[in-house]
């Protein structure tokens, strides 16, 4: 019992040096403001990654409009602070509570469906947001949404990202999160053992999609400008790919998928040309040959304190396949 | 009405088209119950080398349909060895990655090579308005080329599959695997042929393209790739007349749209209408419910 509790006090004291040596870094300036460009996204693709996870992986619902999500909690913030001077905690939270509640919205109907079908009507949604917003001229159409203030920096991003670690992480390990891992291993199982599978699948989706918006807010804050393009179906994509490239159903993994291909596409961004065609043979190499991804559904030691209990619901690994 | 009557024309047109590719989707998921992202790319490659035949080599329409319908079954017959094969047995969502692993490649390769200007389609058939109904409507030749052509490769992939040994087989693999490699289907010849049916399909819907929209890109095949799964899912995926009445009445829901003022909701609605589609019917309007069995 002990050891346990040091190990999470010691993860905490390394996770706050790493904060201060960063933002020693840079404030010092060796860390510039390219650098920082990147660890403002890879934070970004974290949470991204950790909510889609929480959907796809943990839950086992396919969503491909997860950038949909992104967009609403971008446009919320763009709005609330762009056009009404609100502080950024408040349009931080609100653009997660409005993407949680479209999450609600288009997740009651469209979570009857299952597997493939699911994918393709979230995909629709996906594109049926980015087309409204294309044609609102309030939020400046497709042209984009200008003049954001930026309020993201590193403290934002590192706090928003060990939050949304931390929350899924706990609703995981809860009663409601092993109702959602039910749902994945055996809907049918589940639901017989009286486990609401809807209330939870729901449920699920509206955790997600408020961490997708609130990720999608630092990202309207810090990039001064957002169009409805940057949120389309190839970004959904892209944050599925982190997501499948770390492990399905690992929050370490989603962590460690999106910090390793941010660095990826930064080193290919030297040869734009082809910088996706190596991206794509990238992928279909750790598809072919580690297709459960990199960490499978592995975590990290300290992260994993009730391990008895997860080996249970860890048997049918391929579940989702179904 | 003059204008309903137009619009229908065109709609037809577009709707062979998007039929054409959503019959590849529709037959590839009925087999291996895989979306294959890359279709639309396969479309999109159809369309150049139906360029490069008529641009560079100068031959005319018929021949460079039949070598785009050729090379692209061989590159479907390709991607499926190389790319998803292995993956047969791995979780739906690395297949599906991996298919957009490919459709990614095949894009940026595409455009590595031909660079990513748009490029101008020789124009390889006569364009002579008729004039029908009493003056009341346009109909160009080209669309009455695009409308036969999608009736005659239907009626024929219809034949193959219901009247040929091959086809049984391919019935046989969609409905059960397992139980039709028992019965001595040899099922990696099937899927092959399959793929390289459905590729066959959508290199001829590119080369149509091509010749009917005149502009070709390498980016051009994502948003019909997508749009024909819609078609294939709104008709009942794994289903072949699904797929046709699909097709079909996305393009004419869709130019009805564009024509009524609405062309910029237009992708949009027809994503509003797979929804609905999928929430009251999620086996599609032509497909049969199937009950689950625990």
């Amino acid at each position: 019992m002990m050891n346990k509790v040091n190990k999470k006090i010691l993860l905490g004291v390394i996770l706050f040096a790493f904060y201060i040596l960063v933002q020693v870094l840079i404030n010092t300036g060796i860390i510039d403001s390219y650098y920082e460009l990147n660890l403002v996204i890879i934070g970004i693709n974290i949470i991204l990654a950790v909510s889609l996870n929480l959907i796809t992986g943990f839950t086992g619902q396919f969503s491909l409009g997860h950038a949909a999500f992104m967009s609403m909690g971008a446009y919320t913030s763009a709005i609330l602070t762009a056009k009404f001077n609100q502080p950024f905690i408040l349009a931080l939270l609100l653009s997660g509570v409005v993407a949680s509640v479209a999450g609600i919205l288009i997740g009651i109907p469209t979570l009857r469906l299952k597997g493939d079908y699911l994918a393709i009507a979230t995909l629709g949604f996906g594109e049926i947001v980015r087309v409204i917003a294309i044609n609102t001229d309030y939020i400046g159409g497709a042209i984009g949404f200008n003049d954001i203030p930026r309020y993201t920096n590193w403290t934002w991003i590192f706090a928003s990202v060990l939050v949304t670690i931390l929350l899924i992480k706990r609703f995981l390990n809860s009663y409601h999160g092993r109702a959602c891992i039910a749902i994945r291993e055996d809907e049918i199982a589940a639901e017989s053992m009286g486990v609401n599978t809807t209330y939870y699948k729901v449920l699920a989706f509206a955790i997600g999609a408020f961490f997708a918006g609130t990720a999608g807010s630092l990202y309207a804050n810090y990039f001064y400008f957002i169009k409805p393009d940057s949120f389309g179906f190839m970004k959904s994509i892209d944050i599925l790919v982190i997501v499948v490239f770390g492990g399905i159903g690992s929050i370490l993994g989603s962590v460690i998928g999106a910090i390793s291909l941010s660095i990826i596409s930064l080193f290919l961004q030297g040869i734009p040309e082809l910088r996706m065609v190596i991206y794509s043979v990238i992928l279909f190499v750790i598809m072919v040959y580690r297709h459960k991804g990199i960490l499978g559904k592995r975590e990290f030691k300290i992260f994993k304190s009730r391990k008895k209990n997860r080996k249970k619901v860890e048997f049918n690994v391929g579940a989702i396949s179904k | 009405m003059e204008q309903v009557l137009q619009q229908l024309i065109n709609g037809i047109s577009l709707g062979s088209i998007y039929a054409l590719i959503a019959l590849g989707y529709t037959m590839v998921y009925g087999i291996i119950n895989l979306i294959n992202f890359a279709h639309g790319d396969i479309y999109m490659i159809g369309a150049y080398v139906g360029y490069a035949v008529t641009r560079f080599l100068g031959l005319g329409f018929v021949p460079a349909l039949l070598i785009s319908m050729v090379t692209c079954s061989i590159l479907g017959i390709l991607i499926e060895k190389v790319a998803y094969k292995p993956l047969r047995n791995a979780s739906r969502i690395s297949a599906l990655i991996t298919a957009i692993a490919v459709s990614l490649f095949l894009q940026y390769t595409m455009m590595y090579f031909v660079k990513p200007d748009t490029r101008t389609f020789p124009d390889v058939l006569s364009s002579n308005k008729i004039s029908i109904l009493g003056g009341k409507a346009l109909l160009d030749t080209k669309n009455i080329y695009i409308i036969l052509i999608t009736i005659v490769l239907m009626l024929l992939l219809q034949y193959v599959v219901l009247k040929t040994k091959i086809g049984k087989a391919m019935r046989a693999v969609a409905l059960d695997k397992d139980v039709a490699q028992l019965m001595g289907v040899d099922i990696n010849r099937i899927i092959s042929f399959t793929f390289a049916i459905g590729s066959a399909l959508a290199g001829a819907a590119g080369v149509l393209v091509g010749v009917y929209y005149n502009t070709i890109n390498p980016l051009m095949g994502t948003v019909p790739g997508l749009k024909a799964f819609v078609a294939a899912v709104l008709g009942g995926i794994g289903l072949i007349p699904g797929a046709v009445f699909g097709g079909f009445f996305l393009g004419m829901v869709e130019t009805l749209v564009s024509a009524y003022g609405g062309s910029i909701f237009k992708d949009a609605v027809a994503f509003g209408i797979l929804i609905i589609v999928l929430l009251i019917k999620p086996s599609g309007l032509l497909g049969k419910t199937v009950k689950e069995k625990v």
